[in-house]
């Protein structure tokens, strides 16, 4: 076991774990911030896509020993333009079924707005390809980034 | 140790507040609920008023609907929701839902004879009981605004949750009501509304769903996210080969992990109990373990499907038999013969199976994604040896089922107080399987095989015989004797034994085959391979006797007028003016009834250089009876299409020496966004009874694509998945 510290949206912890723990369990089982979830635990459907100094990564895979003194954001601590205007879009065209693998699919879709303001389908499909949703709510997905960029512009 | 908010259940908002609470009265026995019962329907749909434990209204003004269907993305939540809200007169800003407490009094489902979800049936079972149960609560409320303005009932309207005396200017909302209306009898002839008076039910844009603001958030609260103090997180070490048993382990390594709190033997396999999820693991990985196969599976999927395929030359036990077959096959001439080959599959749902157990010797409380509570309840109590009251289920939101948390033999409860028991009382549990766990541990849709044989003559099909060979998803349950007839399990050929065609020679055999590997329900049961051999083969048929593929089914009259008008709707809907193809593209269509809901697609389809489908768009016509949630159902049809086409195209668990190859999406390949089509659904209007749409749209996609690669002259794919090898 040891010691680590990590900074998870906004604030630090230290957790005592196994060095090699992957940050999804340190999120979930040490530090209780549950919206992200686990899927398959090989990085394959983006379940567990959290920030990693802005950029989406899958938390499944990323040892928390690795991460130093990136800043994590998760779906608990997911705020600013980009992310309001994701989740009201959601709201709107009612996109969760199930629900399980939506905090990574906003998580995606909130950092291709932030990269790119106008995305495009063929933007969308590669930002939003490693999200696996088995209840298929892809095509609202894909309507919903639509909107919230629209959102953003006016 | 956080306590997370409740979330979805509103648990919280309801604590110390007063007010009415219908029928809720929990420790009476069925018949003590009220005087009011009334006998079922002769349609088997509609249900006794009473016991009537759906509706609670606080004094502040929340409607807050107990909804004893899980919720898992198909949206009864919304759904029961609507029905009560709409004779409450209620406004949706003041609904709320949660999930029924396991009681098989209260909550039974009528169409599955316990409390439970599956067969798409919540709103088919819950039409008439929610919108009663929201009638009797509208008409306590009145009556108690009345006596407290000294007016007459009959002078009060609702609207949008608010009472209002017009002549004295008087308003009121609920929850002023609330506490006066539950001292007041449930009444058992509250009248119903008439289809026309309609605010909610049917309307567009009238509802929007309850659980997604808590599903964009983090928020939601699934089985995975249980928590308590010194809750240990149990792993399994299950057999590598379906049938093996444990011959001998040790754990020492396991339990030298830092974390690693126990390692006790179930009867599924080797638990690893520790603080958290990761030392759990490291921990299940240091064990050694050596298997004893002496009763395991040791065929391939291959193998068997050999063995399928010499079973269905010879005679099976006949499910539907009408004229002569043989002899209309022998008077043809020609005979046309396609063996049609489908894999076992595993459901993959995005939240792999797990549940949260306390215990403490004397009283149990389990809270997960439980799916068929009745049994569910039933094995945990046998396993900790308790009564059924002393044992408590909280179903809990679920990250897809698909039909994996439907378990007959409810292996999951029984694993779950097994790993509870183990280690004795005082150790809450949180049970965890992993993806590969979950995609390699069994419970499939069967592998299947059907060899069809027809015959065309004068432009018509004049012969059908159908043999389906595979495993039997009921047999050696607990509900075999229930639904096995004759030694045929109708699950096995539904699709296949009743098709919407009229064809006066026809046969249907069943060959049930048995093997080591557990099966179970998968989206849509026995029409997710009936639907697409059956949608296939009459295609080839109709191609053979020259006809168009609209046009020659609806010239077959069957015997659903419902067929054909989702037929022509689909058909207006894309603008069908043939198969094609049209600039490489070319376009298929197929229809399927799927628990009383008829569905018909288009697919337009192009091949890539090696021949493989990409699917461009997908018209969808679904006649449901009467559409409660519009937007719903449109959800369901889009995802359904989605579920269905991933898995024709891609999905397959092969089975090599009794092991199950794939065990993650990286070989277990999923539908993504990319491969989505574009997707315009119409709900054909209807004033028949609601059934459901959580399955219905998953059958026509695969034969619609396979049709529509036969436009484009390719082989009408007769194995699935369509595009193989490449996980």
């Amino acid at each position: 076991m040891a010691a680590v510290q990590i900074k998870v949206n906004g604030q630090s912890h230290t957790v005592d774990v196994l060095p090699d723990t992957p940050l999804l369990w340190v999120l979930r089982d040490y530090l209780r911030l549950t919206g992200t979830k686990f899927g398959c635990g090989m990085a394959q459907c983006g379940a567990c896509t959290v920030f990693f100094d802005g950029q989406p990564l899958r938390s499944c895979s990323m040892p928390v020993s690795g991460v130093g003194a990136s800043e994590i954001t998760t779906i608990e601590g997911l705020a600013g333009r980009e992310a309001d205007a994701v989740k009201t879009a959601w709201i709107a065209h009612d996109v969760p079924q199930c629900g399980y693998c939506q905090s990574g699919q906003i998580m995606s879709a909130t950092a291709l707005l932030k990269q790119i303001k106008r995305p495009s389908d063929r933007d969308i499909d590669l930002a939003m390809n490693g999200n696996l949703c088995r209840c298929a709510t892809y095509v609202r997905i894909r309507s919903a980034i639509h909107d919230a960029a629209k959102l953003l512009e006016g | 140790m956080t306590h997370h908010d409740p979330g979805l259940t509103r648990r919280t908002a309801l604590k110390g507040v007063a007010g009415l609470v219908i029928g809720f009265h929990l420790s009476l026995p069925a018949h003590g609920q009220s005087g009011s019962a009334r006998p079922s329907g002769t349609d088997g749909v509609s249900a006794p008023f009473a016991p009537n434990a759906f509706i609670r209204i606080g004094t502040d003004d929340l409607v807050t609907v107990l909804i004893k269907h899980i919720e898992f993305g198909q949206g009864p939540f919304t759904g029961l929701a609507t029905l009560a809200a709409e004779e409450l007169d209620a406004d949706w800003a003041q609904m709320r839902a949660e999930h029924a407490p396991s009681n098989l009094a209260l909550y039974k489902n009528f169409l599955l004879g316990m409390q439970g979800t599956g067969g798409s049936s919540a709103i088919a079972n819950s039409y008439d009981q929610m919108r009663k149960a929201g009638a009797a609560a509208r008409a306590m409320l009145v009556r108690a605004a009345a006596d407290r303005w000294n007016v007459a009932p009959s002078e009060i309207v609702v609207e949008r949750g608010v009472l209002r005396h017009r002549a004295t200017g008087r308003e009121g909302r609920f929850g002023q009501f609330a506490e006066a209306a539950a001292r007041l009898p449930v009444p058992d002839d509250a009248p119903l509304k008439e289809p026309a008076s309609f605010r909610l039910i049917g309307r567009e844009g009238a509802v929007k769903k309850l659980d997604v603001p808590e599903k964009t958030n983090g928020k939601a609260q699934f089985a995975i996210d249980n928590d308590a103090p010194a809750m240990l997180t149990v792993v399994v070490a299950r057999p590598p080969r379906f049938g093996s048993k444990v011959a001998s382990f040790d754990a020492a390594a396991a339990r030298s992990i830092a974390g690693v709190a126990d390692v006790k033997q179930l009867p599924t396999g080797i638990a690893v109990y520790a603080k958290g999820m990761w030392p759990a693991l490291k921990g299940r990985e240091a064990l050694r373990i050596a298997w004893d196969d002496t009763a395991a599976e040791k065929r391939s999927s291959e193998q068997m499907i050999e063995d399928y395929r010499t079973l269905a030359r010879t005679p099976g036990m006949t499910a539907a038999a009408r004229g002569d077959v043989e002899a209309a096959l022998a008077k043809a001439g020609k005979i046309i013969e396609a063996e049609f080959v489908f894999p076992y599959l595993a459901h993959a749902p995005m939240e792999p199976l797990d549940g949260f157990l306390q215990w403490d010797g004397q009283r149990a409380r389990a809270r997960f994604g439980c799916q068929l509570q009745t049994g569910d309840h039933n094995m945990i109590a046998a396993v900790l040896g308790l009564p059924l009251d002393r044992v408590e289920i909280e179903t809990m939101l679920a990250g897809g089922s698909f039909g994996r948390r439907g378990q007959a033999d409810s292996h999951l409860a029984a694993e779950l107080a097994q790993a509870a028991k183990a280690i004795g009382p005082g150790h809450p549990i949180k049970l965890m399987w992993t993806r590969e766990d979950d995609i390699r541990g069994g419970y499939y849709r069967p592998l299947y095989l059907h060899r069809l044989r027809g015959a065309v003559s004068g432009g018509k099909i004049v012969a059908w015989a159908d043999r389906v060979v595979g495993q039997s998803i009921v047999k050696g349950t607990p509900y075999e004797s229930m639904i096995i007839k004759d030694g045929i399990d109708p699950l096995s050929v539904e699709g296949a034994s009743h098709i919407p065609y009229d064809i006066a020679d026809f046969r249907c055999e069943l060959h049930t085959t048995e093997t080591a590997v557990p099966v179970l329900s998968w989206r849509s049961v026995g029409l997710t391979h009936s639907g697409y051999a059956v949608e296939c083969f009459v295609d080839e048929l109709l191609q053979a006797a020259g006809k168009d593929p609209v046009a020659g089914r609806l010239e077959m009259p069957g015997k659903s007028p419902r067929v054909a008008g989702v037929l022509r709707a689909v058909a207006a809907l894309a603008g069908w003016s043939g198969p094609g193809p049209v600039d490489k593209r070319a376009r298929g269509v197929a229809v399927v009834e799927a628990f009383g809901t008829y569905v018909a697609q288009i697919a337009e389809v192009s091949a890539d250089g090696s021949g493989s489908p990409r699917v461009h768009k997908v018209w969808c016509a679904v006649d449901c009876g009467v559409a409660v949630n519009p937007d719903v159902i449109r959800a369901q049809m889009q995802g359904g299409i989605g579920f269905g086409l991933g898995h024709a195209l891609f999905a397959e668990i092969t089975i090599e020496a009794g092991r199950a190859l794939q065990g993650n999406f990286d070989t277990y390949r999923s539908l993504r966004i990319d491969e989505m089509p574009e997707i315009e659904v119409a709900i054909v209007p209807s004033a028949e009874k609601p059934t459901g749409v959580g399955e219905p749209g998953v059958p026509p996609i695969g034969p619609a694509v396979a049709n529509a690669m036969a436009a484009l002259g390719l082989p009408r794919p007769r194995r699935l998945p369509m595009v193989r090898g490449t996980g």
